[in-house]
Formats: structure tokens, sequence, C-alpha cells
């Protein structure tokens, strides 16, 4: 029996390595996906020229992996260097330089070179669809089958294995107890019972995580507002509809009279063929009279602004009311993109909630995200970290967290 | 050299000698007193277990135990499978475009009630006002409010306001009320219609109301003020020909003598007054000159116990006090004083006013004509005009002549007026004949109420036009001469309501409204569009030059008959009966829940009117002798108190009594604003009695005192909630002065390193107070980079007038608990303000400490929760975070301050379950929950739920929005970012908020500037707090000779 409890025990301890080892791995892949779509996304694809160069191979393009850094850190610092590759590019795009990334690390421009070696080319011919799911799922799928396969294979080694022990000892004249069949054999009931135990403890606790959260909630909206066709499409910038995100905790949604702004004159929709998320058919020009609707607004006449009903939009990014949040600490004083917690929202039809919104992953950012230490007055009073910073007792790469000035303590957020 | 050794052994000795109490129980030490300082909370924790009998057999069963595990885990799964619910996110249709959700506005307005005017801001979220501030460009009350300012904001939410016009108590339009009352008034056929208001500060109203009157011949404007000052407006028209108040300058004098006068609680302007009493107030280091205040009366006050000396006299006394001052002044001596102390404290008093000839004030609070001649008489002795009272500018807070209204209830009754509009005033209630002035008002063809609410006189007029509240309405103010505040809304109103100046435009006929009254007025004054928009925002218009302080040509011809009058000697009974206001309550305020909790100054009771009675006849009369340990206990640990009955002139009332030093022996007093019809809302129910009936006119004008009561003792018994022996402690040390600090102002010259020294030597054992920090502990020490949050809190200039108390409530949603829950020490303020007796029994000193979270660096709190709800922050706060608690209350237990609160109910609604308490929780409470008053609620503070401990967060919603703001710009804090509201609200600046970590900052400074009075509080228990505290100084010699006295008998012993 001893051996048979050992192996047991290895088996639990293989089942759980595998577990942190491969939530471990996905983390680190999302990484620096999530990098480059809060980034660099705007401004590049993969495998696409876009407002810059494609990135595939962007490694081996450059001389160096120092000066491909310093580039991300701070283009204009490279160009004035005179550093003819850059200067090439920099001609080769229209003279259009480069946003300075100084708050991403060395780290953080690895994880995206990372992810961008791991994105595979696709063949423009195919269809999105099935690729994306390769490339989405994981493997869980597979170790999962593999585990159970090796399982099957364990349980029957252990009963050939105790029928030869049984033989064996019929020949050596050892008395045999009955045997006792594996349903009502102890250990393996026990064995089934802990894993029963983990399994449904693990599911019970992360269904009661899960409780409240709504991660890609992505709910029908009164009228189809598509912020790919405006801020992908059109170039919409992002406060020009959701202005008081740098003065305010709230992002407004934008009121009838900004939407009548353009609206006015646009009366049709005539870019590309819009579905839903369920893949009907949206008629762009019926959604612009549902808008209409609501502004009392008749094309051709003027517009009574006084008769214009809001719209009731579904609420999509909820938090609770103990949690205070405020877009301008993050947009204005922490120069965070939008897309970091909104995801690529140029590229979204209906929006969907890309970000889970629970206290991890705030508080996972906060201990990674630099506060803009050196840019903003505000931090003028850290005199101390200021002072270990300039004699390398802090290193100036990884610079000053949110985490450090205090950014996860509870009445930062709760009060 | 050898004398001054002695002089400082004595300091330290008499420091450590000096005897400080909340309660008679803490200064017998009684046994009850330290069984209740050893309990944190009140009642017995409802554990059967304790009880021997084991756990099977106790209330909570093996099988109970099941069933609530069965029932929760059922609960959780049914939670579990809920959906989330769908919420709409709704945005404007057309975005106004000074609106920015979640941004707040501050609008500059005017707090316009019974006369009384302060320039506030008020803070708009989202269309709704939420929290009201001072108005720092207003000269007047230079950005002080005071407890009703800052509750007035709930006034706008409340439920009890009168939602719509009514004749005759039934619901019409504002169209068939004009109607109607249009055709009434054509209809009166000549005669006069009269419109009876409390004072109207406001120029512009005064033209409507002429415009008015004009159009109805022989009508009249009558004034009524519910607590009158006719007695000043007469005594200053026969003295100096002027029916009108002069500007007091407290800032100008050094002796101030105060002849029963609340000038820093209720009288005339109390939040102008105590910004200029504090200032001279206001010592340092460098400066340790301050102004001397003397109080002679007969009722402790407020204003008395901030007094540096205090006088007590009978009631009917007063104005032989007033006469012998003035003798005394003249060089006669205070002849015909027979009580010794008050003989040579006039005398002395009387010296100490000639040595500051110029620089001195005297004023009375007497509404007795003779009274105040005389009191005008010493201040032209003393060559007070020009200096310390400036006739340049008049206050214009109370204008009331009480024969004005005599001779306005007599032709009520003759049938004589046609009509009668009332606006602001409620005699019904507050006037001591309400019977007939109820009987004239009916014999009225035509009486309309501008109202907002059914009051008293309200449900007895025919017609009623609520007024909106001061925060939805257009107008103007004109506090002081020269001195104008305006009026701007800040919500759209919630109700039908319409502003009461309209409907005398419209009934004068006139086509504009009132907003467009008021602006045509300012133009003309103002000149152009421009400068009246920057009017609206300053919320002020003051004068272009600040006024050169005048005098006034003096006629001395009514002292001498006043005198006389005044000494030929009052009869009065044994008992005489004080009829005073109360600082939060006042007259109106019985109708707000925040003014109904916030314990009054003195006695530290909410939510009733009481008879304050001194420990003498307490003696005497209920056989309680508050120096015997047991009765002090049968009087205090148990809230019912012995009900009084009070019977004069015929008429009588029961009232229970509380025991309060510093009155008069044979002195009771009541307070006025209790006892209110039912229909003001859920708070007025049950709380007190009215007094208004025993108050009489005498001479022409009305006495708030009656001169010969009888009291009998019931027998029965009533419950007082009272706060100041809830949450009292005891250390092993057992001193409570180790809590806060005094010295007279003599020690402190004498000695400025007083208090430095002692606290070197208490901390000597740990360092002293340079290592203390480090030493004192086993704790590691922690680098404070950046911030760090610090208060400093002047103990002397705070007067305890609870402003602080109510504003807090208001920007941090702390809820109301109601009486029944105050009864059991469930009171939820996060900031109190301590109330400390010293020395006499009969007249003691008084010292008022605000203690709230003292954000203790080392916190107690902290380590003791095993959740670590409680924890700190790199700034220096001691954070709460309500999501984590698990209402161990061991925190609670742990805080040597005692200003933790747990949320026994779900007092603010904040349950999934609504209205899960009905009926347990009081009916107060469950209004507030309505959705209307809900509306006050701060967006940014958390609601806590039931089972959660809260406190004082140094406003930290107020500290992240201003650390936001500097970051925004990205430039340094500065203090201009940020204050918290206690310190905003406090009208004489006794707070002061800031990032001690900046040598620049106002707290740094303060701290600095005071470093000899500055003390911690408990600072040997090494909690290193980053409240501090700057010690009481009291300009007075007394001390000395009571020290000296009390040394002798230490000798003897």
């Amino acid at each position: 029996m001893i051996h048979l409890r050992h192996f047991a025990g290895k088996l639990i301890l293989g089942f759980i390595l595998a577990l942190i080892f491969q939530l471990g791995n996905s983390a680190k892949a999302q990484d620096g996906k999530a990098l480059f779509t809060a980034n660099c996304a705007s401004c590049h694809k993969v495998h696409e020229r876009m407002t810059g160069p494609a990135l595939e191979g962007v490694e081996d393009r450059w001389p160096d992996k120092k000066k491909l850094h310093a580039w991300i850190h701070n283009s204009a610092a490279v160009l004035a260097s005179g550093d003819a590759y850059a200067n090439n590019l920099f001609n080769e795009y229209g003279k259009v330089a480069m946003t300075p990334f100084p708050s991403l690390s060395d780290k953080d421009i690895d994880a995206i070179l990372t992810y961008i070696k791991s994105v595979p080319k696709v063949d423009p011919s195919k269809k999105d669809g099935p690729t994306a799911k390769a490339e989405g799922g994981d493997n869980t799928l597979l170790f999962g089958i593999l585990t159970l396969i090796l399982a099957v294979v364990a349980f029957v080694l252990l009963q050939v294995n105790s029928n030869l022990k049984k033989l064996s000892d019929d020949k050596a004249g050892v008395p045999a107890h009955e045997p006792v069949p594996f349903w009502r054999n102890k250990a393996y009931i026990a064995f089934l019972t802990i894993i029963l135990f983990l399994l449904g403890g693990f599911l019970v606790v992360k269904g009661a995580i899960g409780l409240g959260r709504t991660q890609n909630y992505e709910p029908k909206q009164p009228i189809f507002y598509s912020h790919k066709v405006h801020a992908g499409v059109n170039q919409i910038n992002c406060l020009y509809c959701h202005g008081s995100t740098m003065e305010g905790k709230q992002a407004n949604i934008p009121s009838v009279n900004v939407c009548m702004n353009c609206h006015m004159a646009i009366n049709e929709y005539k870019g590309e063929k819009l579905f839903t998320a369920e893949g009907e058919e949206v008629n762009g020009t019926a959604e612009i009279q549902k808008l209409y609707k609501y502004a009392g607004f008749e094309p051709g006449k003027a517009w009574d602004a006084s008769k214009a009903k809001p719209i009731e939009w579904t609420r999509i990014h909820n938090l609770p009311d103990h949690v205070y949040f405020n877009h301008s600490q993050h947009v204005k004083a922490g120069q965070v993109q939008c897309q970091t917690c909104h995801g690529d929202i140029t590229k979204m039809d209906e929006v969907k909630q890309f970000a889970p919104l629970s206290m991890g992953w705030c508080v996972n950012c906060h201990r990674e995200t630099k506060v803009q230490f050196k840019d903003n007055g505000f931090y003028s009073i850290y005199e101390k970290y200021h002072q270990d910073l300039k004699n390398g007792k802090l290193d100036s790469t990884k610079g000053i967290t949110v985490e450090m000035i205090g950014g996860t303590e509870c009445q930062k957020c709760h009060y | 050299m050898k004398a001054k050794a002695d002089s400082q052994m004595s300091i330290n000795y008499d420091m450590e000698n000096k005897k400080y109490w909340q309660s008679f129980g803490e200064l017998n030490q009684s046994e009850a007193y330290q069984q209740s300082a050893k309990d944190e909370f009140q009642e017995e924790l409802p554990f059967a277990e304790a009880d021997n009998k084991g756990f099977l057999q106790s209330v909570t069963p093996r099988r109970d135990f099941l069933k609530y595990l069965g029932f929760s885990t059922a609960a959780a799964a049914v939670a579990a499978s809920c959906e989330i619910p769908v919420k709409k996110a709704i945005p404007f249709a057309n975005k106004p475009e000074d609106i920015t959700p979640g941004v707040a506005n501050y609008y500059a307005t005017t707090y316009v009630q019974d006369g009384d005017v302060v320039s506030v801001i008020a803070k708009v979220r989202d269309g709704r006002p939420i929290k009201i501030e001072g108005n720092d460009l207003s000269p007047v009350t230079g950005g002080g409010t005071s407890a009703r300012v800052q509750a007035s904001v709930l006034d706008l939410y409340d439920t009890a306001r009168l939602r719509f016009p009514t004749i005759d108590g039934k619901e019409v339009t504002l169209e068939a009320v004009d109607k109607a009352v249009g055709s009434a008034l054509s209809g009166l056929g000549g005669a006069p219609v009269v419109i009876l208001t409390s004072t109207i500060t406001s120029p512009s109203t005064k033209d409507a109301i002429n415009q008015f009157l004009a159009k109805y011949p022989g009508s009249r404007h009558v004034v009524y003020d519910a607590v009158s000052n006719s007695g000043i407006l007469l005594a200053n028209e026969a003295t100096y020909g002027k029916k009108a108040i002069p500007s007091y300058r407290f800032d100008n004098a050094k002796v101030i003598v105060s002849l029963g006068a609340d000038f820093l609680g209720t009288w005339i302007s109390p939040t102008e007054f105590s910004k200029q009493y504090a200032k001279g107030k206001k010592i340092s280091n460098k400066q340790t000159e301050m102004s001397k205040h003397i109080q002679f009366e007969s009722v402790l006050s407020m204003t008395g116990a901030n007094a540096d000396d205090r006088y007590i006299h009978r009631p009917s006394e007063e104005g032989l006090v007033a006469v012998a001052l003035l003798n005394a002044i003249n060089g006669q001596g205070a002849a015909g004083i027979k009580d010794a102390k008050l003989k040579a404290g006039i005398e002395k008093t009387a010296k100490e006013l000639l040595e500051n000839k110029g620089a001195s004030l005297v004023v009375s609070g007497s509404n007795n004509v003779n009274v105040q001649i005389v009191v005008n008489a010493i201040n032209e002795a003393l060559q007070s005009g020009g200096k310390t009272i400036d006739w340049s500018a008049t206050l214009n807070y109370r204008q009331g002549i009480d024969a004005d209204f005599v001779k306005l209830v007599d032709d009520l009754n003759a049938g004589s007026v046609g009509a009668l509009l009332i606006f602001g005033a409620n005699p019904a209630y507050t006037w001591y004949d309400s019977k007939k002035f109820v009987d004239g008002l009916k014999k009225t063809r035509v009486s309309v109420s501008f109202n907002t609410k059914v009051d008293e006189t309200t449900e007895n007029c025919k017609y009623v036009i609520p007024d909106h509240h001061y925060l939805e309405s257009w107008g103007d103010a004109e506090p002081k001469s020269g001195h104008f505040s305006l009026l701007q809304p800040t919500i759209y109103p919630l109700f039908k309501t319409r502003q009461w100046q309209d409907s005398l435009l419209k009934w004068s006929g006139a086509t504009t409204d009132y907003l467009g009254f008021v602006k045509q007025y300012w133009l003309g004054k103002l000149g152009s569009e421009s400068a009246w928009d920057k009017a609206l925002q300053d919320g002020v218009i003051n004068p272009a030059t600040p006024a050169t302080a005048t005098g006034s040509a003096f006629n001395a011809g009514a002292v001498a008959n006043a005198a006389s009058a005044l000494a030929s000697a009052p009869k009065s009974g044994k008992y005489e009966l004080v009829i005073y206001e109360k600082t939060g309550v006042g007259v109106t305020g019985a109708a707000n829940p925040w003014l109904q909790e916030m314990p009054d100054p003195i006695t530290k009771a909410t939510w009733d009117n009481y008879v304050i009675i001194s420990p003498a006849l307490a003696k005497s009369l209920l056989g309680i002798d508050m120096a015997r340990s047991g009765d002090a206990d049968a009087y205090e640990v148990h809230p019912p108190k012995h009900v009084l009955k009070i019977t004069a002139g015929g008429k009588s009332v029961e009232l229970p009594a509380l025991i309060i030093p510093g009155l008069q022996p044979d002195t009771i007093a009541i307070a006025v604003g209790y006892g209110r019809s039912e229909k003001l809302g859920k708070s007025v129910v049950g709380s007190g009695k009215n007094i208004f009936p025993f108050v009489s006119t005498v001479n022409g004008t009305i006495s708030y005192t009656v001169s010969d009561v009888s009291i009998a003792n019931t027998g029965e018994k009533y419950e007082v909630a009272i706060t100041q022996t809830h949450g009292s402690y005891d250390t092993s040390q057992g001193k409570r002065v180790e809590v806060m600090k005094e010295m007279t102002l003599a020690e402190l010259k004498a000695h400025p390193d007083a208090i430095v020294k002692e606290r070197e030597e208490e901390l000597k054992p740990f360092g002293g107070i340079e290592k203390f920090e480090k030493e004192g502990t086993i704790y590691p020490h922690f680098e404070k980079p950046g911030i760090h949050w610090g208060m400093s809190v002047d103990l002397n200039s705070c007067t305890g007038c609870g402003a602080c108390v109510v504003a807090c409530n208001a920007e941090n949603n702390v809820p109301v608990v109601g009486k029944s829950e105050v009864l059991r020490g469930h009171e939820m303020h996060w900031l109190r303000i301590d109330r400390y007796y010293s020395g006499d029994v009969d007249n003691p000193k008084v010292v008022f400490q605000p203690l709230m979270c003292q954000h203790c660096d080392n916190a107690p709190c902290e380590n003791v929760c095993p959740v670590a709800a409680t924890n700190h922050s790199s700034e220096g706060l001691n954070q709460m975070t309500y999501n984590r608690c698990i209402g161990t209350r061991y925190c609670a237990n742990n805080c040597p301050f005692k200003v933790r609160r747990f949320n026994w109910a779900d007092y603010t609604g904040a349950d999934s379950f609504p209205n899960n308490q009905a009926g347990e929780i009081n009916d107060v409470v469950m209004m507030m929950n309505d959705d209307l008053t809900r509306m006050v609620l701060n967006p940014d503070v958390t609601v806590r739920s039931r089972g959660v401990i809260e406190k004082c967060s140094f406003c930290v919603q107020r500290l992240q929005e201003g650390k936001l703001k500097a970051k925004r710009d990205s430039r340094k804090l500065t203090d201009s970012d940020i204050n918290v509201a206690c310190a905003q609200s406090c009208p004489s600046d006794c707070i002061t908020f800031g990032n001690a970590n900046d040598p620049e900052s106002a707290v740094s400074k303060a701290r600095k500037e005071n470093s000899n009075r500055l003390f911690i509080s408990l600072e040997q228990i090494h909690v290193l707090p980053n409240v501090t505290y700057m010690t009481k100084v009291r300009n007075t010699e007394e001390e000395a000779e009571a020290k000296h006295e009390g040394k002798k008998e230490g000798a003897h012993a």
C-alpha cells in the first residue's frame, strides 16, 4: 500500500505544479499583449504597415537591441544622435515622430517584443475566426486529456501491479486477503474524495471571486453605436466625445448635442458593412435615424436642441459603490492610455468590458505602473526618492511605481 | 533666584494637581463612573454561553447553529445565482456647459434665516447642493459658519416641506391661489393689509414690500423677531438717536465685558463676533498679548464658558449689575451689590475697563431698554465709540420692535386688519400669548402664509404659498450697512413653491418677476451686467474702502432715569427662571435632525429641552448631593432624570432637570425652540416642551426672565440623551489632565517653556521629546516621504460652538441615530467637542476640546484588527476600510481617544434590503433614509452599512481631490488645495490642517510659532498622533489665588 500512497502524492503534486505552470505562462503572454494594445497598437500592426512600420522582425532590423530600446523610450533623442537607420526610417514615414514611451521599462519592451514574435502571420485570404481561436485558446484541454490518459494508464498499471503481487504471493504461499475491488478500495476512495474536494473548492472559490464581475460584458445598446467606425475608421479623438475624462472622475457619455454636432450633416452610413456580435447585419443609416428620433431632428430642418431626449445606454463598466475611481487621475495625471483599461476600442463595434475590473487587476497595475515622477511637479516633494534615484539607490529604469508613493493603500480608492 | 525656583515648583505642582472633570461621577471617582470607564460598550454582549450552562443549553444551541448555517448557505446560493442587474447610463440630452458630471461646482449664495445672514458657498454636485461652506470674501463673517448654517442644507431636503400652494389646506395651483388672493385683496374695501415678517435685511425685498404697500393705502409692514432685541434698538434711539444696532468690534477690544450676552453662540451675529473674538485670542511664542473677557451672567452660557473671568448673579439683578458697573467706572464703587464676590468682581472689572479706555467693550444681552441705556453710558464713559463700537455701519440682523407686534395683535383682535401676509414669522408658536394671536388671525378676512412648512401659524392661515428654500432663491441681503451679500439658486426648485417676493410683486401688479426685479435693482447700483455677474460670482458686494470706525453723539439725558429705574430694588421670588436660546437648535432648528443630535455645548444633551438647575438646588430640592458618589451615580449613570414642574403666572410646564454647575444657585433655565407642532417633521415628535408662554412683556419690551417661579418635584422621571459621559475611560495613571492642557496667561508669560518642560519631564524615561519617537517604542521607525498630513487645534480660540460637528456630519455622511440610540451611547459623530470643568463646582472654568481621530502614527487600533481593516497610510492617515471590517470592535476598545464609532444598525439605508429595520430604528432615522433626504449625501463618501466601524478620515476625499488638482496642474501641493470640513466651517479658525512635511504650510507654521503651547494628547503612551493641540490660556489672575489657597490647605493636611 505504501508505494501506492507515494505514487498518489506524486500525482497530486504534479497536477498542482502543472496548474501553476500553466497559469504563470498565460499571464506572461498576456502582459506583452496588453502592453502592445495599450501603447503600440494605435500606430503599429505586427504584419502590416500603418502609421508606423509593421513590427514583425523589428529586432532583426535594428543594429542592436539597446538602440531599439532607446528609440522606443525617446525617438527624438536617437534621431538627434544622427543614427542613420533611425533617420532613414523617420524620412520614410513622412517625418512623423514616434511618441516617446519613457514609462515603458526594458522589461516591458522585451515583453512586447516577445509578443510580436509570437503573433503568427495570418493569410489575409482566410477568415479571422479560426486562427483567432487557436491563438486565444490555451493548452488546457490538451493537458487535461493528457493528464486523464496518464491517470488511466497509472490506474491500469496499479491494477496490474496488484494482480502480479497477488500472484507472487500465491506462489510464495503468503496467505492472501480477499481481494478488495477498486471501488471499495479505501485508498482510491480517499484519493478521489481529495481530488473532488480540490476541484470543487477550486470551482467554488473561482465562482465566488467571479461574482459581480462582468468581463467581456457586451450588452445590446439602444443604438448600434460603433466605436470602430468613429474612433477607428474616422479617427475621432476619444476626448472629443468623452471630454470630462481629463477633468473629472467620470469619462462622461456624450450628450445628444455632441452627437448632433457631426450628425446634423452626416445622415447616412456608407462605410464597411457592420455586424452585431451575433453576426446580424446592421443598417448604419437606420441607426443614425434612431439618433435623430432621440434628438427630435428632421433632416433638412433646423434642429431645436431643447426637444432632445436623453439616450438610455446600458452601462457596461460598473464599479461597486465603495470604490472611488477617477478618470482624470489616470488619464491626465497618470498619462495612462484609454486602451490600457478599455482594450482596443478602435476595433470594437459595440463596446465590451475588456478588463476584469477586479481589485487584483487594479492593484497589479498600481504595482507595475510608473508615475510621472520627473515630469510632474507634484512629485517634487518626494525629495528622498529623487535623491535615491540620483545616487542609484533606486533603479532609475524601474522608476517610481504607483505603489511606492502609496498607491496600493486602502484609502486611495476606498473612502 | 530662590523665589523664581519656588514659583517654578508651584507651577509644576499645580499643573499636576488641577482636576478636570466631565461629569460629577468623574469628579468624585464614584463606583459607577469607574465601572463605566472600564466598559467600552454600555450594554452587555448578547452571548448567553457565558452563564456556565455550556454551549448546548445556551440560547443559540447546536440545532439553531445548523439552521443558520443551512440558511446562510442557501441564501448565498440564491444570491450567487442572481443576475447582475442591468444598469442604465443616461447622459444629458443637452449638457449644460458648466456642469461636468462628477465634478462639484461652487456657487456663492447667502444663508438667510430669521434675520440671520451669513455669506456662504454652496457645493453643488451634479445639480444638487450637498454642503455649505463659509465665503472667505465676506469681511463680515470672514468665511466662518455656524452649526445652523452648516445644517441648513438638510432643510432643503426636508420631507416635511410644504410641496404646493394650498387654500384651506387643499392643494391648488399657483394660478388658482393668485386668482383667489387677488380677488380677496381687492375685496377688502380699504381695510389695511399688514405684512408680518421676521427681520428683512434685503434692500430689494424692502423695495418690493414698499411697492406692494403703496398699492394698499393704510397698510404697513410689521417686523417681529422671535427672540427680540428691541431693548437695544430703543436704547440706542434714546441715547444715540438711532434705532439701530452699531457694529461691534470685538477684535479691537482688549477687555470685553458681557452682561449676559451670549455673543459667541446666539446674540445678534455670533459668527461675525466669533471671528473677531478669536483674533483677540490668537497668541504665539512672540505675541503673548491677548484680550480679556469677563462675563456676568446667571446661567452658564457658551460665551460664559469661554470667559477668562466669570461672575454669577440673579437674573433680576442684571440691572443692578449694570448700574453698579457704571458707578464703579465713574469712581463711585459698586454700591448696592450685596454679594461680596460679585461686588469685588464688578470693581475689579471696572478697574480693568478703565485701564483700557478706548480698547474695551461692554455688551449686554438684556432686552430691557434701561439696562441697554446704562450699558451705552458705560461704553460712552469708556470712550468705546469709534473704536470698539462703530456707528459707520449698523448691524441689521434684528429690527423688530416688540410694541409694534403687540399693537398688531390688538388690531387683529379688534378686526381692523383686512389681510395679514406672513413670511418667516411664526407667532402662533413664538408669541407668549399665542392664543390671542391665533384668535386675531382667525378674525382676519385674508390670511396668507409664505412659510415653507405647515408650522403653528401657517396651519391657521387660509392661503399658503410656500417660499423657496434659500438655496433655491434669488435675492440679496445687507447684514451690515454697506456690506451686501447675494443669493442665487443652486438647484431647480424641488417643489411647486414660489419665492414670496414673486407673490408680492404679482399682487402689486408688477410685470417683472423677482429675479428681474432684484437684477434691475442691482444693475441700477452696479452699472453694468458684468459687474452684476462678478457680484453674483463673489456672492458679496463690499464697500470700496473699509469705512473708518466712527462714534456717534451721545445723549446722556436718559441715563439717570434708566439707572434709577434699575436701582429701585426689583422684586423677585425665591426661584427665578431664565429662558434662553440654544446654540444649535435656536428657535427654528428643532425640525433639523443634525441640529437636534448635535450635543449642546454646555449640557451635551441632545433631542430635548430641560430645566437646568444648579448642584445646590439639586441638593435642596431633589436631595441629590453631587458631592456624594452614590447620588452622583444615581443621577448621572442612568438617563432618566427627575421631572420638575415649573409654575409661574398660572402657566406650568413639566421638564426633566439637568444639574449643571455654574448657575446662580436659585436660578433655573429652559431653552426655547422645543415642543413644536408634529407637522414640522419626525424630529420634533416628542422633543421637549414649549417655554415661550412663560415670556412676558415688561415695560414695553419682552423679558426672557421670570422673576418668580415655583418648582415642584413631580416624582416622575424622563430620559434625556446626554453624550458627555459616553466613551469615558480610565488610564492606569488615572489622570485625565493628560488629554488636555490649560494654563493662565501669567504663567505663560513667566514661564514660556512650562509646557515644553512638562512634556520633557514626562518623556524623559523614553529619551525626551527629541528622541521619543524613535526610542519610545519597540516598533521600527518608518520614513515619511512626500506628504504627511497634520492638524493643529488651538484650544485657546475654540469656543465649543459645534459648527465643525455639523460640518463633519454633512461632509462625511455621518448618520443621525435618533434619541433612542444616543441614550444607548450609539451616537455616530466623528468629531465631538469634549467639555471639561475645573475649579469651583459652583462657578467652574470650562475648557472645550474638539476630539476627532488623532491619526496616530503608532496607532493602537491598527494592530488589534484581525482583518487589517484599519491600517496606516504612507501619508500618516489611519485608514478605515469598511468592506474589510467584520465588526469585532477591538479597535474601538483599544482606542485611547474613544473616537471610533460602530454602526449598530443600518442608519443610512446602506443595506441591500430596503426598510429592513422599519419599526426597529427611530422614525427620524427612517426619515433620513427617504429618497429626498438622501439627496444630501456626499457621493464621494461611502455610505456605511451595518456592522462596521467608522471614524474621522481627515476628509480623505478632499485630500485626494486636492492632490489630484495639484497633479493635474503639475505643481506642488499648497494649502489652498486642501481643507478639511471642520477647519473650513470654524468661525474662530481654531483648526489648521495641511502637509506637516512642508515647512511652508500653515500647520507647520502654526506648530512652530506656538511651540510653547503645543502639546500632544496622551503623548507619553507613544501613539504619535498627527493631531497636535495648543494649550488653552486663560487671561486671569484668579487661578493663582486659588492655587495659593489650595497650597495652604495642602499644608494643613
